[in-house]
């Protein structure tokens, strides 16, 4: 497990013998412990019962805790989220599952207008305490509609929080804390990493979730506070803001090219954990930004902005973005699409030859 | 674009787009002689239970209580004691006066908006009145008659329409936009249609839990074209969910007539046939009528039998709201010739025929309602009026959009709260 990583929970790992799970098991195990603790905690979502998810996810959880807990819903997103604020305004906690990021967008007014206002336009009244769980991201040939990273349209809503995790260890503690946050959750997921932390070199072989530190995960109850980053490496050369799949990817190429990062996964978007990147950026004064989605308005601007905002006099060289390009997800183009190991190292020289 | 071109080798007819027209606009003589007005007491009341199928009939016609005579006729007849029947008539001439005096606050100046539901009035006060006031209710924004059926107090509605320093919403929401946990009333919204998924999910958790209170909600027959009502429709079928989906047909979406929500090839309530949900089409200006149907579909959540959508074919006697004007776009006639007559007047009358009502009475109660409204006002007015400074303070604009202050609303919260002492030397102009 990575250092920074404040956890609360009862979860004993240091005299625990390693035990070492895929992203998907975290996420199951999260989704167990909270259906098992909390009465009020419900999942549903297309294919999400008796299947147990496309990805797996939910795998045997509607056997254990019944139907009336973990139930498969109609197609249809709108549907979905409405009868999620429903149930929250009723006192549930109920976890929705979007099959693909791809196919959020019919109940988008669901969240935006109704699950991320509900608390602010009624004072309080109701609050919508969902968690949105969704795989995102691309390099599984998943063409235009089983790829995208649509994070910046919920970073870009009052009221949304939204969440990324890179490692099984935080995917499993980010979760719980998300489900039992009060406010809106999304959650999304990385699915190019389910089952190994993939570095971007998709021509070599991935290597399995087993041989990566981050893959030990305790089998208890433990939350990761939202808005805290995770130091993945420390460093002096650069620092690197990324989340998600990107994370890897960025400190493979730094490894390759010997670049000493300050490597920060980001964790969650919404809130940001401005602290921690002010810290870094202030230490280093050079900035990478990385992720997958597309770079108009994505994510990278946001963070852009802050860092020149709040670090200007810190900087000794213009912040560099890289992104997937402006395009829907091509299928057949898809690994020159996909911000990989070439553009970033290409940036990385850039920053360094300022 | 270019042209198309005409096939040389066919003799295939152009295409022909069907583009809905009202048929009365400004100025033109009305008559409603198409619309079908069945006698009341003629149609049957199947059991609770009845399978959606089987009561097909009771989505083309009109259930109908109150006839011609003012007495109450047929099975429907909800057999209301004449004390239920007063409370009735009070909510809705109470809703009538408060409607007027608010409207006439917008006018005045005193907020920025206000919408009124004259004519449609018993659609919500009641159908309400037959729901436990446990039950929860997901309104859309012209059910003002719910909140003052449950008791809910007139200077609460007030505060929240002056969006004063008493507004429990803290001066957040539109006008009318009420919102009371207490009263087991949601949020208002303002997007149309988004509330239907929500009262079926929340009829679901019901159903989850194994609880006994059910959930209702009301829409208008312009905004079932929205996804959210089919995909409400849909839950409430799949799950066999608690819960009544009330469409209040009152002919006019703004300036477009039913006819742009698909009222010219079939009625509102034979959407739910579709899914498989009991449909009842109901005379929505016959309170008695809008209170049975209520009921029957209360009776079938509650034992288990499933959602139940009722189509209240009413007429909206006034604009949208403050912000439109109806002359511009129908004709002035088509509420005096309304064939249904007015839901307020026609249980006044049906009291009268019964002997428990007369016109002074009436006349009493009307005075009544019109003098409590006003004394409401000015006790609301002490707490300001839209944009005379009286609001909440600044730092609640930052609070409630997470349960929690993130650090840059925190940081906005002082940047807004610098700016307006910047402009007036204090956080607030007035004192």
């Amino acid at each position: 497990m990575s250092e920074d990583t404040a956890t609360v929970g009862d979860a004993v790992t240091a005299d625990a013998p390693e035990r070492r799970i895929n992203m998907i098991e975290a996420i199951n195990e999260a989704l167990d412990i909270m259906l098992t603790r909390d009465p009020d905690v419900i999942i549903m979502g297309e294919d999400v019962g008796y299947f147990g998810g496309v990805f797996r996810a939910t795998a045997g959880l509607q056997a254990k805790h019944g139907k009336n807990r973990v139930f498969d819903t109609p197609i249809s997103e709108c549907g979905i989220i409405g009868a999620a604020v429903g149930m929250g305004a009723y006192g549930l906690r109920p976890v929705p599952e979007i099959q693909f990021a791809d196919y959020i967008y019919p109940g988008l007014d669901q969240l935006i207008s109704e699950a991320a206002r509900l608390r602010y336009r009624s004072a309080g009244d109701y609050i919508a305490p969902m968690t949105v769980r969704s795989p995102f991201g691309g390099g599984i040939f998943g063409g235009q509609t089983h790829s995208q990273s649509p994070e910046a349209l919920f970073t870009h809503v009052a009221g949304l929080k939204t969440v990324i995790p890179a490692t099984p260890y935080d995917a499993k503690g980010l979760l719980i804390a998300a489900i039992e946050d009060n406010d809106p959750v999304i959650f999304f997921e990385p699915k190019r990493i389910y089952n190994g932390p993939f570095t971007g070199f998709y021509d070599k072989p991935v290597e399995p979730w087993k041989k990566h530190p981050d893959s030990v995960v305790p089998e208890g109850y433990y939350r990761i506070p939202l808005g805290k980053a995770r130091h993945v490496r420390e460093g002096e050369a650069l620092t690197v803001l990324a989340y998600g799949t990107m994370v890897h990817v960025a400190q493979a190429v730094c490894e390759a090219k010997g670049v000493d990062a300050d490597i920060l996964d980001l964790r969650t978007l919404v809130p940001l954990d401005i602290k921690a990147i002010e810290a870094s950026v202030e230490k280093t004064g050079r900035v990478l930004i990385v992720h997958e989605a597309t770079r108009t308005s994505g994510f990278g601007a946001e963070l852009s902005a802050l860092v020149t905002e709040r670090c200007f006099y810190h900087l000794e060289a213009p912040v560099e973005r890289v992104t997937g390009f402006d395009t829907p997800y091509p299928h057949s183009l898809e690994w020159a699409y996909f911000p990989g190991p070439v553009r970033i190292g290409e940036a990385i020289d850039k920053l360094l030859s300022e | 674009m270019a042209e198309p071109a005409k096939p040389a080798d066919t003799n295939r007819p152009a295409l022909a787009l069907h583009v809905p027209e009202p048929t009365y606009r400004p100025g033109d003589p009305v008559d409603f002689a198409h619309i079908e007005v069945p006698a009341a007491g003629l149609q049957p009341r199947p059991d609770e239970s009845a399978l959606p199928a089987d009561m097909k009939d009771l989505a083309y016609t009109l259930v109908r209580v109150l006839g011609d005579d003012n007495q109450a006729h047929g099975p429907w007849n909800p057999r209301l004691s004449p004390d239920t029947l007063r409370t009735m008539l009070g909510h809705m001439a109470m809703v009538r006066a408060f409607d007027e005096r608010m409207f006439r606050g917008q006018r005045q100046g005193k907020t920025s908006f206000y919408m009124k539901c004259t004519g449609e009035e018993a659609t919500s006060v009641a159908s309400s009145m037959a729901l436990a006031s446990d039950d929860m209710v997901f309104p859309s924004y012209r059910q003002q008659g719910i909140l003052i059926a449950r008791g809910y107090p007139l200077l609460e509605m007030i505060n929240q329409i002056y969006s004063n320093r008493a507004d429990k919403l803290k001066g957040r929401q539109l006008p009318i936009m009420y919102s009371s946990r207490e009263h087991s009333f949601f949020s208002i919204s303002g997007n149309l249609a988004t509330q239907c998924p929500q009262a079926v999910g929340w009829a679901m958790a019901s159903a989850i839990k194994g609880d006994s209170r059910i959930a209702a909600t009301w829409v208008g027959e312009g905004s079932t074209a929205e996804g959210d009502f089919h995909a409400a429709c849909t839950f409430a079928a799949v799950y066999n969910a608690p819960v009544i989906l009330n469409v209040v047909n009152n002919q006019w979406a703004i300036s477009s007539f039913s006819g742009f929500a698909g009222g010219e090839r079939t009625t509102f309530a034979a959407r739910g046939l579709g899914y498989g949900i009991a449909a009842l089409r109901v005379d929505g200006n016959d309170a008695l009528a809008c209170y049975a149907a209520a009921e029957w579909a209360a009776n079938r959540a509650r034992g288990n039998h499933g959602p139940t959508l009722i189509e209240y074919f009413t007429y909206r006697a006034e604009g949208h709201s403050t912000s439109d004007d109806p002359s511009g776009y129908r004709s002035a006639q088509e509420r005096e010739e309304w064939p249904l007559g007015d839901p307020v007047m026609r249980l006044k009358n049906h009291l009268i025929a019964i002997g428990e009502w007369d016109e002074d009475r009436q006349t009493a109660m009307d005075v009544e309602c019109a003098e409590l409204v006003k004394a409401t006002t000015k006790e609301a007015e002490k707490n300001g009026i839209l944009g005379h400074g009286l609001h909440h303070p600044f730092h609640t604009m930052f609070e409630d959009v997470y349960e929690e202050l993130p650090w840059h609303l925190e940081e906005q919260a002082e940047q807004a709260i610098r700016e307006r002492i910047t402009k007036f030397g204090s956080e607030r102009p007035f004192g």
